[in-house]
């Protein structure tokens, strides 16, 4: 146990050194970081004082210890465009993030689990088969046009909702939400539902195969045999064993809705971490792109980490399987 | 559904059934994946011929007047023509437009997805043959990649590479290359210990034939499912980048570009400008997905009959 979970460990920080490495070499081979910081009409020695300032005139390892040993320390330089630290900024944007993919997470569960459970316990009807058709639909859909029509609609025509923006926030614990004020709310909901989408389609499948396998079990028969009340026998019998594989995909999938809340949080100007690197990208801000490539490989080895560990301990077969190899 | 090919014509009673009959026999049992081949070829054709089919070239300066700009679904320009998907912001007819995208948004998706089939077949090939050391090293970075999702991993190459075809092709090549190295290496371990291989081997051929004329025809059928898949995906993944700004330049038109460029106009009312192209889009994927789905049924050999 403790071998695997060091050989995990160990496997997590080369990812991340192969990361910092991609990064860093792609900023500086692909771009010319000195073009960006001085105007044209600096003279020859202006430029050597640049270079000589950023430390561009040593060799390549030597800036990229450099650049390890800042990252280490939490300095990842200063932005171009905001001119504070490249992190500060950055971890600034996460509540935001979290919130959203958390509000998601919540909606693919009190949508996803209902619907599934439904066209799993009567799969026949007209009502189950377009619940599964939309799954379907809900796979193929592209994100960001679905938010498109969704603001068309929600805000544009029938203006019930706002398009843009975090609304009003509170602070909880010394960070800002918006879950807690109305406005918050209003400007959440349609976010969090572009952002659901696809993982409610998810949700519905898993729900929808568990429900089919479970209702043909013993103790589901024991259960109307004894003359349970339907409700009760969904609610508590069925639900609490399919919620273990729905549960454990779900966590697994965390992190894709953070990836994936880059594309949500342009499409509804919602200030997170995504849209701050879409700006960062559009406007060359090369620190905080590579502060957020670095934060962002950091948030998935951990999440990868923690996945596997749990693995190894709920299963024991896949960390036997890996030892012999 | 199977009355579509229940009366066997006679003139087929006589003649041996070759197993490429039979599978077009099996993929049409089903209406619907018929349905979504005749629009995926009819999509396909419209964007070869794109210059042809087209009412308008949206692109030539001469025939695109800003003067019929943001025009409605249905109405007429001012020289007789009439635009049935209306124009966008500069004038442009939706219609040629969207079929000009199509061409870019296949092109760019067929183009990654081959070059991602052919690099994922040989590294999967190769781990799959010589086993060992190689595919354990092979299998722990195609896990390590994949634990990371498609459009983050394209993100990061382009936040560093910029815009371009070719550094998107470029991404999604490296995002999708996964995908097949590790469908490849499951068909090709079982495949593998099969006799024939064993025969092969006896005869002393190198490894390159063994592997390309024994072990890698046979690894096929799922390899094109995967493949059909993943072209969808990787379309899907361009419009999405492209609509971001981080995929394709301005001067590339894509369906995503289409998209985001309609953005700008929709928050006054202009909903046709973004929309059309999505639903062109949104037709392109599920066609694909469905023959996927239906290939995936076709060619699995335990479902056969």
């Amino acid at each position: 146990m403790t071998v695997f979970i060091i050989r995990r460990i160990l496997q997590s920080l080369a990812v991340v050194m192969v990361m910092s490495f991609i990064v860093f070499g792609g900023v500086n081979i692909v771009g010319d970081p000195v073009e960006m910081m001085v105007s044209d009409e600096a003279t020859q020695e202006e430029r050597e004082k640049v270079i000589r300032s950023m430390g561009l005139d040593k060799p390549w390892y030597v800036q990229y210890g450099r650049f390890v040993a800042g990252a280490l320390e939490g300095n990842l330089g200063k932005s171009f465009v905001y001119g504070e630290p490249a992190l500060e900024i950055i971890v600034h944007r996460i509540p935001a993030t979290f919130e959203l993919a958390l509000a998601a997470l919540l909606l693919a569960i009190v949508i996803g689990i209902p619907l599934g459970v439904y066209a799993g316990l009567k799969p026949d009807t007209v009502a189950s088969k377009s619940i599964m058709a939309g799954s379907i639909l809900g796979f193929s859909l592209p994100t960001f046009w679905v938010g498109l029509m969704f603001i068309m609609v929600f805000a544009v025509i029938l203006g019930w909702l706002p398009s843009t923006g975090r609304g009003d926030t509170v602070p909880l614990l010394g960070i800002d939400v918006s879950f807690l004020t109305l406005d918050g709310l209003a400007h959440l909901f349609l976010p969090a539902l572009n952002l659901a989408l696809f993982k409610i389609s998810l949700v519905i499948r898993l729900a929808r195969a568990g429900t089919r396998e479970v209702v043909h079990q013993d103790y589901i028969k024991f259960a109307r045999a004894k003359g349970l009340r339907n409700s009760r026998i969904v609610l508590v019998h069925l639900m609490k064993n399919i919620m273990i594989p729905v549960v454990t995909v779900l966590g697994l999938e965390f992190g894709g809705l953070i990836a994936f809340s880059v594309v949500t949080e342009t499409v509804f100007a919602w200030p997170g971490m995504g849209k701050l690197i879409i700006d960062s990208i559009q406007s060359l801000d090369r620190p905080v792109i590579v502060a957020y490539l670095m934060i962002i490989v950091l948030i998935f080895v951990i999440i990868n980490l923690v996945v596997d560990v749990l693995y190894s301990i709920l299963d024991p077969r896949v960390r036997l399987s890996e030892m012999k190899s | 559904m199977s009355d579509a090919a229940a009366p066997p014509a006679p003139a087929d009673a006589g003649k041996v059934e070759t197993p490429f009959r039979r599978f077009c026999r099996d993929y049409a049992d089903s209406r619907i994946a018929t349905a979504a081949l005749a629009v995926l070829v009819a999509i396909i054709l419209l964007a070869l011929f794109a210059p042809w089919v087209a009412p308008t070239d949206p692109y030539d300066l001469a025939s695109v007047s800003i003067l019929d700009g943001k025009l409605k679904p249905g109405s007429q320009s001012m020289d007789g023509l009439t635009y049935w998907l209306g124009t966008d912001g500069a004038g442009r007819d939706l219609v040629s437009a969207i079929i000009y995208g199509l061409r870019i948004s296949l092109g760019v998706g067929v183009m990654s997805g081959v070059f991602a089939l052919c690099i994922g077949t040989a590294v999967g090939l190769a781990a799959a043959y010589f086993g060992g050391r190689v595919d354990a090293f092979i299998m722990r970075v195609v896990d390590i990649q994949l634990s990371f999702p498609a459009i983050l991993i394209a993100l990061i190459l382009l936040a560093i590479l910029g815009k371009g075809v070719d550094k998107i092709t470029i991404a999604l090549v490296i995002a999708q290359w996964a995908y097949y190295a590790r469908t490849v290496r499951g068909s090709a371990l079982v495949e593998r210990n099969k006799e024939y291989i064993e025969a092969a081997q006896c005869l002393a051929l190198g490894h390159n034939r063994i592997v390309f004329r024994h072990l890698f025809p046979n690894c096929l059928p799922p390899l094109i499912v995967v493949g059909t898949i993943q072209t969808a995906h990787a379309i899907s993944l361009e419009a999405t980048l492209s609509f971001l700004g981080v995929g394709l330049p301005i001067s590339e038109p894509s369906l995503g570009l289409l998209i985001s460029n309609g953005f700008d106009f929709m928050l006054s009312g202009l909903y046709w400008i973004s929309f059309f192209p999505g639903v062109a889009l949104l037709v392109t994927i599920v066609a694909i997905n469905l023959v996927g789905d239906q290939l995936r049924d076709v060619l699995n050999p335990r479902l056969q009959k």
